[in-house]
């Protein structure tokens, strides 16, 4: 068997990814996605006495919610498959693949099962997260000891 | 010697079971048993899994008119971590058992296995079985099932299923003519979601050795099938042959015959253990039951990697396995 030609022939046969519909579904859907996280801050802001500041994480909170309750009906993979990165991207994502996750383990228990592996993929944001904003931090640090303030 | 030519060795009879997804698809009408959803009145995956290998086991000891005792040996596997799909399923058994892991490649592998117990007259009555669940391999292989990553259209979806054979020396409709075990094949392909390319080339090796073995070409047979290549890996497979100077008019994939992928939502086909397993038992047997065909190949092929191998970026070893049939 010829690596080179086996080569050759899988990437021959290889099905082109749509990446113009991709993107512009992922636009328009994340686009959505800002909307209604927009009209929920004014709904929040108009009716409550909640500053924006305090308002902002309410935004987050529902989003959330919304996503945990679309991935627990088995109804957001489907539309994740559709949307692809206009819902992976914003804090949805993040929240499909905790509950999925737990979902997924609930049947070894909420120890070992849920507890153990509900991070499995969102472990690894948090973590480089942290650090990012770590090393971020020290940049910031750095500068202002020369007189730049970010 | 990887191939063997058999001379008394014959099909006493099949059971398939499948889950939803299978149920509707274009050969929904020749399975046995169906489930309405993947949890087959189970509390988790795995056991739904295990249910319906136990039915198949059940189903076509019955379904031959035989007992448990009469049955020497049996051979199966699956894709769940430590094969625990087959082997405890065999808990309610009292049939001696090895279990065989072979990825996908599991369905022939196992029946070659019996049938070279049943030719060499060690035992009357061999069983082999196996099965997949889409849930149980998306979560060994992949992601959680209802992670809502977008895949690319190369993937495959792997079908929910179990398939069991039992083979015999009595002479019946469908003879085993022969038996080829493939080489592991490695072209340091390392795309995990296009494994149809990269077990390609396994099929195509132990077509090669088919061939050989029994000096044959490949219109010898009315339809070679391989096991869950999709459509990309067919067309790699198909493009390959061609540069090896063998020419097939007359292959057809399991992984395209148990769904119909324009109208099913499955990427480039079906995968998985039960997916060469169900089509073979059910429909490809009917057809030569019914003489629509008189001569078949079937290739099951196999991705060897684990979540770990294919973690730490190593590529992925591939193998295939062929059973060959006749109509008496």
């Amino acid at each position: 068997m010829n690596k080179e030609l086996f080569a050759k022939t899988a990437k021959k046969n290889y099905p082109k990814k749509p990446k113009v519909r991709n993107a512009i579904v992922a636009f328009l859907s994340g686009g959505l996605v800002a909307i209604i996280g927009q009209v929920i801050l004014n709904i929040i802001l108009n009716y409550t006495d909640y500053t924006l500041e305090e308002a902002l994480p309410f935004v987050s909170i529902t989003i959330i919610i919304i996503t945990v309750i679309l991935t627990g009906f088995g109804v957001y993979d489907k539309i994740g498959q559709i949307c692809g990165a206009g819902l992976f991207i914003p804090i949805s994502g993040f929240a499909n693949s905790m509950a999925s996750s737990a979902i997924e383990s609930r049947s070894e228990g909420l120890v070992y099962g849920v507890g153990g592996n509900m991070f499995k993929l969102a472990g690894t944001v948090i973590v480089y997260g942290v650090v990012a904003t770590y090393i971020l931090g020290i940049i910031r640090f750095l500068l202002s000891l020369g007189g730049i303030t970010i | 010697m990887s191939s063997a030519r058999l001379n008394n060795t014959y099909v006493q009879g099949t059971f398939t079971v499948v889950g939803p997804m299978e149920m509707d698809g274009p050969i929904g009408s020749y399975f046995d048993a169906g489930y309405k959803d993947l949890y087959c009145g189970e509390k988790s995956f795995e056991k739904a899994e295990q249910m319906m290998v136990k039915r198949a086991i059940k189903g076509v000891i019955d379904k031959c008119n035989l007992t448990e005792a009469d049955i020497g040996m049996a051979f199966g596997g699956d894709l769940c971590n430590q094969i625990t799909a087959a082997s405890f399923s065999m808990r309610d058994f009292k049939i001696p058992f090895a279990g065989v892991f072979g990825a996908c490649s599991t369905s022939m592998l196992s029946l070659a296995l019996a049938s070279t117990f049943v030719e060499s007259n060690q035992t009357k009555y061999a069983l082999a079985f196996t099965s997949s669940h889409n849930a149980t391999a998306e979560r060994q292989f992949r992601f959680p099932t209802e992670y809502g990553a977008q895949k690319p259209p190369c993937t495959t979806y792997t079908v929910t299923g179990a398939g069991s054979c039992i083979v015999s020396s009595i002479p019946s409709d469908i003879k085993i003519t022969g038996i080829t075990f493939g080489e592991v094949v490695d072209l340091e392909h390392k795309d995990i979601n296009d494994l149809g390319s990269a077990m390609a080339p396994a099929a195509l090796k132990c077509l090669q050795l088919h061939l050989e073995a029994f000096n044959i070409e490949p219109s010898y047979y009315d339809m070679i099938v391989t096991g869950d290549l999709s459509k990309v890996g067919r067309a790699v497979l198909l493009d390959m042959a061609k540069e090896y100077g063998i020419e097939l008019n007359n292959h057809y994939d399991c992984g395209l015959i148990v769904y119909d992928i324009n109208k099913q939502k499955v990427f480039s086909g079906g995968s998985g253990c039960a997916c060469s397993a169900v089509t073979t038992y059910s429909y490809l047997f009917h057809l030569l039951e019914t003489r629509k065909i008189k001569k078949l190949l079937v290739m099951a092929t196999g991705a060897l990697m684990s979540p770990t191998t294919f973690q730490q970026k190593d590529s992925i070893p591939c193998v295939a396995h062929a059973v060959a049939f006749e109509v008496m």
